[in-house]
Order: C-alpha cells, then sequence, then structure tokens
C-alpha cells in the first residue's frame, strides 16, 4: 500500500526525542481495552461475528474520529502489517490472527484504535519522552467520543469487561519505554526489578510479552487492572516509579563517568565505529550498538551526532521499516548488507 | 485451540507461564508428548518465587478448575475448563456464568479490593454518581490509613461495603 511507503521514511510523534526526561524515558504509552455489548469476545466470534464487530466498530470511528487514518489488516500484505508493529501502531498478535481486523491511526501516530485484537477495542495514545498525564487526558477524550458512539460491555462488579480477566475493571494498562544502558553495564538492573516488582509492576522487552531487551530498551507496565482507578494508577507511575528508575540510571551513569571512563568511552567508540564500517550487521547488534552512542550522546562523550537521528535509525534498523526503505523484500543476508549501508550512509563523518 | 509450538503438530493440551526471578513472563503451550519431553511434567515443585506466582493471574493454578469442571455459559458456550486452558474468556456473561470460581481468581490477581473504582460508561446513566461515591471514599479511606486515623478509616470501610453491595 502506497501511504505505508511514506510511513517508513519518518518516525512517529513518539520517536521525536523530545518531553520531559526524554534522555532515559523514550515514550509513554496508555491503553484501554473495551468490548461492545451484545457480541461475543474476538477469539469466541466466528468469521461472520468478527466482520460483523469490525463494521460496528469502524463506523463509530469513523463518526468520532474524523482525520484518522484506518486500515483494514486483511488487505494488508505481511510487510505492512510488521511495518505497523515495528512502529507499535497494532500488536504482533493483532498482525498475526485472522478474520475481519482494522487498526485507525491519527496523523502523528499518537493515537491509535485496534478493532479485533484481543478485546473488540483497544485504543492507546503514545506520547514522546514521559508524558503519563498529557497521555491520560487523550485517551480520555478518545474513551469519551467513542463512548458516546458505542455501548461497552460493563458490569456493576467487575467494572470494563475484558477477555482477559488480567484486563477487567479499568482496562488500563500503562508502559513506559525506558532506556537503561547504564544500568546494565553497572549490573544494576536488579535494583529496577526489585522496585517494578515491590509495586506489582510487569519489567518487557522492547516489544512486549517474551521479547528481549533489544538496544537496552525495557518496557514497565502496571499488572493491576481492578480494584484501583485510572488516576490511582497514574499517580503510581508519576510519583514513585518512573522518577525513581530514572535516578537509579542517571546515578549509574555517573558512575561510569567518574570510576569507569575508559571502559565507557571504549564502549562508545567501538560503537560508533562498528555502525560506521560494518559491512554486514544484524539488528540485534545495530540495535546495541545504537544504544550505546544514544547513551555518549547524553553523557556529553559524543557531539558529532543528533539524537533524531538516532531515534529514527532505532526505527529503521527493524526489518520491515528496512525494506520499505529499499521499496523491495530483501532475505536475511540482504538485509544485513542494506542495514549496514544504511547505518554508514547516516552516521558518517563526511 | 492451538497447536503444540514445539513438534506444531498436535493439539496444544499443556500450558503455562514461567516467571523468572525478574517477574518477566514467558507463555508455553505444548503437547503433552513435547512436555514430557522438555520435562516440564514432571515439575511440580516451582523453581520460581512463590509469591510472584501467586500474584500473576494465570500462574496462580490453585484446583480452581477442578471444583468448577461442570460450569459452561449458557451464551457463548464455553465451559469453565476451556476458559482456564486457554487464558480467555468466550463473552462478557461468563464473568457471571463462572462468578464464583472467576471472582476468586480475579482477588489473586489484583489484589482484594475486586471491586472496579474508575471509570464508567455513558450507559450507565444515573448509577454512575455511586462508582463516584466509591472513588471518593477510596481516597479518603486511603489517606485515613496513612494519617493512622484508624476510627475514620473504620467508619469509611463500612460505607465502602455498603456502597458495593448495593
Amino acid at each position: 500500500m502506497n501511504s505505508l511507503d511514506d510511513v517508513a521514511r519518518r518516525a512517529g510523534e513518539w520517536l521525536r526525542g523530545a518531553g520531559p526526561l526524554h534522555e532515559i524515558v523514550i515514550s509513554t504509552r496508555i491503553r484501554l481495552a473495551r468490548n461492545v455489548r451484545g457480541f461475543v469476545f474476538f477469539g469466541r466470534a466466528d468469521t461472520d461475528t468478527r466482520a460483523e464487530i469490525a463494521e460496528t466498530v469502524q463506523a463509530a470511528v469513523s463518526k468520532a474520529l474524523p482525520g484518522f487514518t484506518s486500515l483494514d489488516l486483511e488487505q494488508l500484505d505481511e510487510l505492512d502489517r510488521l511495518l505497523l508493529v515495528e512502529r507499535h501502531l497494532i500488536s504482533r498478535q493483532h498482525a498475526d490472527s485472522t478474520g475481519a481486523r482494522r487498526v485507525a491511526f491519527d496523523a502523528g501516530e499518537v493515537a491509535a484504535v485496534m478493532v479485533n485484537e484481543e478485546d473488540h477495542l483497544r485504543m492507546q495514545v503514545m506520547k514522546s519522552g514521559f508524558q503519563i498525564e498529557e497521555a491520560w487526558q487523550q485517551i480520555d477524550g478518545l474513551d469519551d467520543a467513542l463512548d458516546g458512539q458505542l455501548d461497552f460491555a460493563f458490569h456493576p462488579k467487575y467494572g470494563y469487561l475484558t477477555a482477559c480477566p488480567t484486563n477487567v475493571g479499568t482496562g488500563l494498562r500503562v508502559s513506559v519505554m525506558l532506556h537503561l544502558p547504564a544500568l546494565r553495564l553497572t549490573n544494576e538492573f536488579d535494583k529496577v526489578r526489585q522496585a517494578a516488582r515491590d509495586l506489582r509492576l510487569a519489567i518487557r522487552g522492547l516489544h512486549g510479552e517474551g521479547t528481549e531487551a533489544l538496544g537496552d530498551l525495557f518496557q514497565i507496565s502496571n499488572q493491576i487492572t481492578l480494584g484501583r482507578s485510572e488516576a490511582e494508577i497514574i499517580d503510581e507511575f508519576r510519583g514513585a516509579v518512573i522518577p525513581k528508575i530514572v535516578e537509579y540510571e542517571k546515578a549509574a551513569r555517573q558512575t561510569l563517568l567518574k570510576s569507569r571512563l575508559h571502559a565507557l568511552d571504549d564502549k562508545i567508540w567501538r560503537a560508533l565505529g562498528a555502525l560506521q564500517n560494518a559491512r554486514l550487521i544484524s539488528s540485534n547488534e545495530a540495535m546495541q550498538y545504537l544504544s550505546h552512542l544514544r547513551m555518549g550522546l547524553h553523557v556529553g562523550r559524543v557531539k558529532t551526532i543528533d539524537l533524531h537521528t538516532l531515534n529514527e535509525l532505532f526505527l529503521q534498523m527493524q526489518p520491515a521499516h528496512l525494506q520499505k526503505l529499499q521499496g523491495e523484500r530483501l532475505n536475511g543476508e540482504q538485509r544485513s548488507l542494506a542495514r549496514a549501508a544504511l547505518l554508514r550512509a547516516r552516521l558518517s563523518n563526511n | 485451540m492451538g497447536l503444540c509450538e514445539r513438534c506444531k503438530k498436535k493439539q496444544a493440551t499443556f500450558h503455562m507461564t514461567n516467571i523468572d526471578t525478574s517477574g518477566a513472563k514467558q507463555e508455553r503451550h505444548l503437547c503433552e508428548h513435547c512436555a514430557v519431553e522438555e520435562g516440564h511434567m514432571q515439575v511440580a515443585k516451582p523453581s520460581v518465587d512463590i509469591n510472584d506466582l501467586l500474584e500473576t493471574f494465570l500462574a496462580s493454578t490453585k484446583s480452581a478448575a477442578g471444583q468448577a469442571v461442570n460450569l459452561t455459559c449458557e451464551t457463548c458456550g464455553i465451559s469453565y475448563v476451556e476458559f482456564r486452558n486457554q487464558g480467555l474468556l468466550g463473552c462478557p456473561d461468563d464473568y457471571d456464568a463462572f462468578a464464583e470460581p472467576l471472582g476468586r481468581l480475579l482477588s489473586e490477581a489484583h489484589g482484594d479490593a475486586a471491586h472496579h473504582v474508575g471509570k464508567t460508561p455513558k450507559s450507565l446513566g444515573a448509577q454512575r454518581k455511586s462508582y463516584e461515591d466509591l472513588r471518593r471514599l477510596k481516597r479518603l479511606l486511603a489517606e485515613a490509613v496513612a494519617a493512622e486515623d484508624y476510627e475514620r478509616a473504620a467508619e469509611l470501610r463500612d460505607q465502602i461495603r455498603e456502597l458495593e453491595s448495593a
């Protein structure tokens, strides 16, 4: 699809590299799970029912959210769906399942609504840096707008009903993406795990459940959705969790600067050297080097590269983006070749 | 129901959520044969922190399924056992059809305050106010506890219970 070819060339608003604490907090995402009364959940629905649900929700989205781009996932090929996954507009599960599925998103890719994922609706707002209150305000408005068009399944005791009971109640999931290279280099990551566990929060890799921490990127999210209001969940992130982890990472960066400067510089300059000279490079390797370079930039050791370029490269290293940029399908080795060429072009000295 | 992720031939009947000491979750769906091959079938003693295990909904494999074998939702036809195997409910009515065992699971997963506080849909009309009240009372209760004003906390707790049971 042509509209998606252009999409790969730029980064969404959430990768702008701005917003509070953006050196460490890449993005703040909030999602709400909702289902429409009168239908079985997606997983239980047959082909016709899935189509009917998609139609009902799409009609509401068109009315409530004019200006959103709406795509039918069944009309997209695998590569385009993967591109949307890499941009966090849909989940891998949404990309891979079957039956009528849609996604609608605004021009800045800040707000998006997945239709027929695990629940009938999964709305999300994703912002650059740590903007949890702003993200909540926006998604609250999105939910209100759709609530005017759809009758959401709601239970007097259990709140908003969801296919998986782990989401029931508010249906709210906050996911904050953090870049924590220094905590990893200093082997202090357990501090973060401890803080998260005490507050019953989950830590995951870049693409959610079961994924590795590519490029030292981690997502922290709440697990409890019932018995606490949206405001309470958000306050916990704002007041306790995120500022604390940011403080740990900053302290670890200072430690590296003060007592392990040679080791730190070695990591940073090796990363730059590899990225500027590699002829074949995997996405994992590229992400790891970009991570060290990003840290080098923020601690003031690297001055010749800007954050915007790095953030864009993080995205473009991934398979679907790379193939979109090349304008053709590539096998694994061809991708490694193209990836290395792209990095050399973007990060060369001249 | 899906196929075994290891052999990709037989039905996956063995479902497991692994939690490492970091709290990171990994789901596995295997057939019986592969589950034995990988040595999961004998692993009765958990190699993870028992508290973590309890805290995670799907991992809290108390024998609720055993006690609720016969429950089936009339609306969507899903049985409680099917739900436990796949981890997903079939329709919104399941929350009432499986009220007793599911209520217990929800308490384990979300803590003992397993009653919704927060946003409500417009369709609720005038009833929305009671949720507002509940939210306000819970906030006051937290404040009273923090201030160690237990008399006030007890009063508030009673008011909350009254509202929740209404």
